[in-house]
C-alpha cells in the first residue's frame, strides 16, 4: 500500500546523445547537468584542499610555494562556494522545484538552460587561468586594494570576470525560480502548502536578486581600477578601501544563507519522511527561513569587526548577528521535535540529515561566539573561523545536500543508491569531517592565522594540523565511496518505483524518473503533505490509517496522453552563453582582447536573435509519440 | 560516541592552555594583560553557555535517535501525526532571544571599554604596515624600528596604525584582539601587559589580514620590560648609528651607501629612505625577514645572497620612484661584500 508497485522501465526521457544534452531545456536534464558539474567542481575543489592540507601537515613544509598556496586557497574557496555548493542547490532546485509544486517545467526553460551553460562556461573560464599565467590569488573575498595592486597580471581579472559571469547565471536562475514558484503551482498548492524546500529556494532566489547587484558594482569597480586606471580603491587618491568590504559582504553574508537555506529545506523534507511524521511546526520553520532571509541583510559588517567601524556600529551589527541565531535555533528545535515521537528509519538519507543537525549546530554555536565582538577580535581571520564556516558549509550544506542526493536519487534515476555503501560513506564523511575541522577550532584559538602557507615550529601548531590533514584524506576516501555508489547504483541499483520512501510530497506521485512532461495530469493539491493524504487518513487519536483506495492515478501509456505542450529543444541558450565567455576572455586581455570581445558580442547577438525568433513550443502534431516513449 | 568525544576536546584544549605554557606563544586563551583578560572572560562565559546548549541539543538528538529508531526487523507502526506545538515553539523562540539579549549587554559594554582611548601617561607607537613587514615609530623617543619592539609592563601603549600599501591586521593575541591597518585611514589599539616577558620568550604577533605573497611571513615579536629596562632600550634605540671607520664594517658601509641606502634608513646619516626597515640598530634585533628567521650570521648571509630564497617576495615589481616595494631584490652581491655587510649590520647594536 505504501509504495505503488508497478512494472518500471527506466529510461531517460528526451533526445539522446551529446546534442540532446546541449540543447535540452528540460528542467530535469538541466538539473542533472548542474549535478554532474557541481560534483566535478566539488572534486576539483577537494583536490585543492588536499594540497593545502599536505602543505600544512607540518611546520615549514615546502610542497607548495607561497604563490601556489595563495592560488589554491583562493580557488578552493571560490570553487566550493560558487561552483560546487551553489550549483548543487541549483541541481536539486531545477530538478525538483517544478515537480514539488506540480508544474511541467520552470517558467523560462531556455533562460534556465542559459543559466546552466553560463555557469559551466564561467567555471571553465576561471579554471583556464591556471594555464594562462596563474589562477586568482587574492582570496575568494578579493579585498581591495590587494585585488587591484598588480594589474599587469591577469589573475584577479579572471576572478572578477568569472564572478560576474556566474552572477548573471544566478540572477537568471533566481528570476526563473521566483516566477516558477509564484505562477506555476498546481491547483490547490497554496503558498503555505508548498514543501519547505520550495520555500527555501524562494527565499534564496530573492536573496540573490537583491544581493548580487552590490557585489556586481564592486567587481566592476575592481575591473575598472585594474584596467582603466580609475581610482575607486586608491587610498592615495582619497578612496576608502573599506567600501569594497561593505559591497562584498552586503552580498557575501546573504550568500552564506544562499548556501545553507537549500540544505535546510532538504533536511526539512527528509526528516519528516523518515520519521514518518509531518514536519513539526511547518509555519515556524517556513517563517524562520524567511526571517533569516531578511535578517541576513542586516549582519554583513560582522565580517568587518576588526576593520575599525567604531564601537557603535560594531555593537549594532553584533546584536543583529546574535538575533539571527533565534530563527536558526527555531529550525533546529523543530527538526528535533519532528524526530521526537516518530519511528525513525535510519536510511543513509536520514543519517545525513541527522548529521546535518548535529554538525550544523556546532557551526551555529561558534557563529554566536563570533558575534561577541571583543572575542571575535581574537578569533577573526584565524582557523577558528575556518572551523566555524566549514561546520556550516560542510557540516550543513554538504551533509544536507548528500541527504538530498540519497533521498532523491531514486526519483532521478529510477534506482536506489546502495544503502550499505551509503552507510560507509556517511560514517567516513562524519569521522573525516570532524577530524579535519574540529582541530581547527583549537588551532585558531592558539593563534594560527588563516591564509598562511607555512607556520613556524615550536608554537604548538604541529599536532592538530597533522590531525586535520589525516581527516582531509578520510573525507577524500568517503568521496570515493560516494562516486562508486553513484556509478554502481545508476546501472545496477535496486529499482525504486514511484514512491520508495513512503514520502509525503507530490514529486513522488509521478514516475521515477519522470517523463519529460512530469505529470500525466497535473495533480490537484488538497493538503500540505498532499501525497501522504492521498495514501492515508487520520483516526480520532491522530494516528494514520491507510486508505483503502489511495488516490494515486495510474501512469499512462504514451498513446493515452492528450496533447501536452512542452518547450522545444534549443541550442541558442548554450550559444549565447558561449558568446558571453568569449567576450570575457577578451576583457581579461585588454586592449588586445577587444577583438575577442567583438567576436563574443557577435556570437551573443546571434544567440539572442535566434532565441527570440525560434518558436517557443515544439509542433506537437507529428511528434507526440516519439517525445513520450520514456514514460 | 563521536559527538561525546567532541565535547571533551574543547575542554581539554582549554585545560591545556590554562597551564599557560609558553610553547603556545600566540595563544589567545592566555591573556597577559587586563584588556586581553576582559576579552577572555567574556569569551569564557559565552563559551560555557554555548557548550551547555551544545550538550543539550546533541543529547536531544542522540537520545531522540536511539529512542525512536526503528529497530532491525521491527515493522512500520502507526505514528501519531503531530503537526507541532505552538506553545513549545514560542518558548524556544523567546528563550534564546532573551538569552542572547543577556549576552549582548556585557558584549557591548566590553567593546566600548576596550576601544576607549587610554588617558594619562602612555607610550605611543605609530605602526605602519608594509608588504611584508612592520614599521614601529616611537614619536616620544624619536626613533623607528621594525618587526620587533619593547614596551613597559603596567603602562598603556597606544598604537596609531595605518598601511602603506594593502590592508594588514595587527594581532598580538596575549595582549589584545586584532585591528586592521587600512591604507588612507588610521586605526588605534591599546596594549597593556601585566608583567615583563621572561628572557628569550617575547610575545609573538602576526599580520592577520591576507596581504599577498608573504602574508605568512609578516610576523612580529614584542618584549615586555620593566619600566627601567624599557627606558634603557628606548634611549639606546634613539641613539644614531655608529659609523665604522675601519675594518670589514667600514668596507660594508660603502656597499651600504651604494646599494642598501636606496631603501633603508640609518639614523644620524643622510640615508633616510624609508621604503624598507630602518636598520639603525639592526644588530640589536633577535629576528630578520619579518620576524621569521633568527637574526644570526647564517640567516643574514643567506638573506643578503638572495632574500627571496628565505622569504617569498616579488622584487621584480619594485618601483623606487613611486615608492612601491614588494621585497628586497637579489643584488648579486659577492661573498666578500656579504661578509662586509654582515660585519656592518651586526655592529649596529
Amino acid at each position: 500500500m505504501a509504495t505503488v508497485a508497478e512494472p518500471v522501465t527506466i529510461k531517460s526521457p528526451g533526445p539522446p546523445g551529446v546534442w540532446g544534452w546541449l540543447t535540452t531545456v528540460d528542467h530535469k536534464r538541466i538539473g542533472i547537468l548542474y549535478g554532474w558539474s557541481a560534483l566535478f567542481f566539488f572534486i576539483v575543489g577537494g583536490l585543492e584542499a588536499l594540497l593545502i592540507r599536505l602543505q600544512l601537515v607540518g611546520p615549514n613544509q615546502e610542497l607548495l610555494s607561497a604563490d601556489a598556496y595563495n592560488q589554491l586557497f583562493t580557488m578552493h574557496g571560490t570553487t566550493m562556494v560558487f561552483l560546487a555548493v551553489m550549483p548543487i542547490a541549483a541541481a536539486f532546485a531545477n530538478y525538483f522545484l517544478p515537480l514539488m509544486i506540480g508544474a511541467r517545467d520552470v517558467a523560462f526553460p531556455r533562460l534556465n538552460a542559459f543559466s546552466y551553460w553560463l555557469f559551466l562556461f564561467g567555471g571553465i573560464f576561471m579554471y583556464s587561468s591556471f594555464f594562462l599565467g596563474g589562477a586568482p590569488d587574492g582570496g575568494w573575498f578579493g579585498y581591495a586594494p590587494l585585488s587591484i595592486e598588480i594589474p599587469e597580471v591577469v589573475r584577479m581579472d579572471f576572478w572578477a570576470l568569472g564572478l560576474l559571469t556566474l552572477g548573471v547565471s544566478s540572477i537568471g536562475s533566481s528570476a526563473n525560480f521566483i516566477a516558477t514558484i509564484l505562477t506555476m503551482r498546481a491547483p490547490g498548492m497554496t503558498l503555505l502548502r508548498m514543501p519547505v524546500f520550495v520555500w527555501m529556494m524562494l527565499v534564496v532566489s530573492f536573496l540573490l536578486i537583491f544581493s548580487l547587484p552590490t557585489v556586481t558594482v564592486g567587481l566592476f569597480q575592481v575591473l575598472f581600477d585594474r584596467n582603466f586606471g580609475t581610482l575607486f580603491y586608491a587610498a592615495d587618491a582619497g578612496a576608502d578601501p573599506l567600501l569594497w568590504q561593505h559591497l562584498f559582504w552586503l552580498f557575501g553574508h546573504p550568500e552564506v544563507y544562499v548556501l545553507i537555506l537549500p540544505a535546510m529545506g532538504i533536511v526539512s523534507e527528509v526528516i519528516p519522511v523518515f520519521s514518518r511524521k509531518p514536519l513539526f511546526g511547518y509555519s515556524f520553520v517556513v517563517f524562520a527561513g524567511v526571517a533569516i532571509g531578511f535578517m541576513g541583510f542586516g549582519v554583513w559588517s560582522h565580517h568587518m569587526f576588526t576593520s575599525g567601524m567604531g564601537p557603535v556600529a560594531e555593537s549594532g551589527f553584533a546584536v543583529a548577528t546574535m538575533m539571527i541565531a533565534v530563527p536558526t535555533g527555531i529550525k533546529i528545535f523543530n527538526w528535533l521535535g519532528t524526530i521526537w515521537g516518530g519511528q525513525l528509519r535510519l536510511t543513509t538519507a536520514m543519517l545525513f540529515a541527522l548529521g546535518f543537525i548535529g554538525m550544523f549546530t556546532i557551526g551555529g554555536l561558534s557563529g554566536v561566539l563570533h558575534s561577541i565582538v571583543p572575542s571575535d577580535s581574537q578569533q577573526h581571520d584565524t582557523y577558528f573561523v575556518v572551523a566555524h564556516f566549514h561546520y556550516v558549509l560542510f557540516g550543513g550544506s554538504i551533509l544536507g545536500s548528500l541527504a538530498g542526493l540519497y533521498y532523491w536519487f531514486p526519483k532521478m534515476t529510477g534506482r536506489l543508491l546502495n544503502e550499505r555503501i551509503g552507510k560507509w560513506h556517511f560514517w567516513l564523511t562524519l569521522i573525516g569531517f570532524n577530524l579535519t575541522f574540529a582541530p581547527m577550532h583549537f588551532l585558531g584559538l592558539i593563534g594560527q592565522p588563516r591564509r598562511t602557507y607555512r607556520y613556524p615550529e615550536g608554537v604548538g601548531l604541529d599536532f592538530w594540523n597533522l590531525a586535520a590533514t589525516v581527516g582531509a584524506f578520510v573525507i577524500a576516501v568517503s568521496v570515493l565511496f560516494l562516486i562508486y555508489n553513484i556509478v554502481v547504483s545508476r546501472r545496477n541499483g535496486e529499482i525504486a518505483g514511484r514512491d520508495p520512501w513512503d514520502a509525503r510530497t507530490v514529486e513522488w506521485l509521478t514516475a521515477s524518473p519522470p517523463a519529460e512532461h512530469n505529470f500525466d495530469e497535473i495533480p490537484i493539491v488538497t493538503a500540505r503533505d498532499d501525497l501522504w493524504e492521498r495514501k492515508y487518513t487520520i483516526d480520532d487519536n491522530g494516528y494514520p490509517v491507510a486508505r483503502e483506495n489511495p488516490n494515486i492515478p495510474a501512469l499512462k501509456e504514451p498513446d493515452e496522453l492528450g496533447e501536452i505542450h512542452m518547450p522545444s529543444a534549443s541550442y541558442y541558450p548554450a550559444l549565447t552563453a558561449l558568446g558571453v565567455v568569449i567576450a570575457m576572455f577578451g576583457l581579461a586581455y585588454l586592449p588586445v582582447g577587444f577583438a575577442a570581445v567583438g567576436v563574443g558580442a557577435m556570437v551573443m547577438a546571434w544567440g539572442i536573435f535566434g532565441w527570440s525568433m525560434e518558436p517557443v513550443a515544439k509542433d506537437h502534431a507529428g511528434h507526440g509519440d516519439e517525445e513520450h516513449d520514456g514514460d | 560516541m563521536k559527538r561525546r568525544a567532541l565535547v571533551g576536546i574543547p575542554a581539554l584544549a582549554l585545560l591545556l592552555s590554562a597551564c599557560g605554557e609558553k610553547n603556545l606563544p600566540l595563544d589567545s586563551l592566555d591573556p597577559e594583560g587586563p584588556i586581553a583578560r576582559d576579552i577572555d572572560n567574556l569569551f569564557t562565559v559565552v563559551f560555557i553557555i554555548a557548550a551547555v546548549i551544545f550538550v543539550l541539543v546533541e543529547t536531544a538528538l542522540v537520545v531522540g535517535v536511539l529512542k525512536y529508531r526503528r529497530h532491525k526487523g521491527e515493522d512500520d507502526r502507526p505514528v501519531k501525526q503531530s503537526h507541532g506545538n505552538t506553545r513549545l515553539e514560542i518558548a524556544w523562540t523567546v528563550l534564546p532571544a532573551l538569552l542572547l539579549a543577556g549576552i549582548a549587554v556585557p558584549t557591548v559594554a566590553t567593546q566600548f571599554d576596550i576601544r576607549a582611548e587610554p588617558t594619562g601617561e602612555r607610550i605611543e607607537i605609530n605602526v605602519t604596515g608594509h608588504q611584508w613587514w612592520w614599521e614601529f615609530e616611537f614619536p616620544q623617543y624619536g626613533f623607528t624600528t621594525a618587526n620587533e619592539f619593547h614596551m613597559p609592563a603596567g603602562k598603556n601603549v597606544y598604537l596609531t596604525m595605518t598601511s602603506e600599501d594593502v590592508i594588514h591586521s595587527f594581532w598580538l593575541p596575549n595582549l589584545n584582539g586584532k585591528r586592521d591597518l587600512v591604507p588612507g585611514r588610521t586605526s588605534n589599539l591599546t596594549l597593556l601587559a601585566d608583567d615583563p616577558t621572561p628572557t628569550g620568550q617575547p610575545f609573538f604577533g602576526v599580520c592577520a589580514e591576507f596581504c599577498g605573497l608573504a602574508h605568512a611571513d609578516m610576523r612580529m615579536r614584542v618584549f615586555v620590560d620593566t619600566e627601567e629596562d624599557f627606558e634603557a632600550w628606548a634611549q639606546a634605540q634613539a641613539l644614531p648609528a655608529v659609523i665604522p671607520t675601519d675594518g670589514l664594517a667600514a668596507e660594508g658601509y660603502g656597499t651600504f651607501g651604494r646599494v642598501c641606502s636606496a631603501c633603508h634608513a640609518i639614523a644620524g646619516t643622510d640615508y633616510q629612505q624609508r621604503l624598507a626597515p630602518d636598520l639603525t640598530h639592526f644588530g640589536s634585533r633577535t629576528t630578520l625577514g619579518g620576524a621569521t628567521f633568527t637574526n644570526d650570521t647564517a640567516h643574514l648571509e643567506q638573506w643578503l645572497a638572495n632574500p627571496s630564497d628565505l622569504k617569498p617576495m616579488d622584487p621584480d615589481r619594485n618601483d623606487l620612484e613611486s615608492g612601491r616595494i614588494l621585497g628586497m631584490p637579489d643584488f648579486g652581491l659577492e661573498s666578500a661584500q656579504i661578509d662586509e655587510l654582515v660585519a656592518l649590520l651586526q655592529s649596529w647594536k
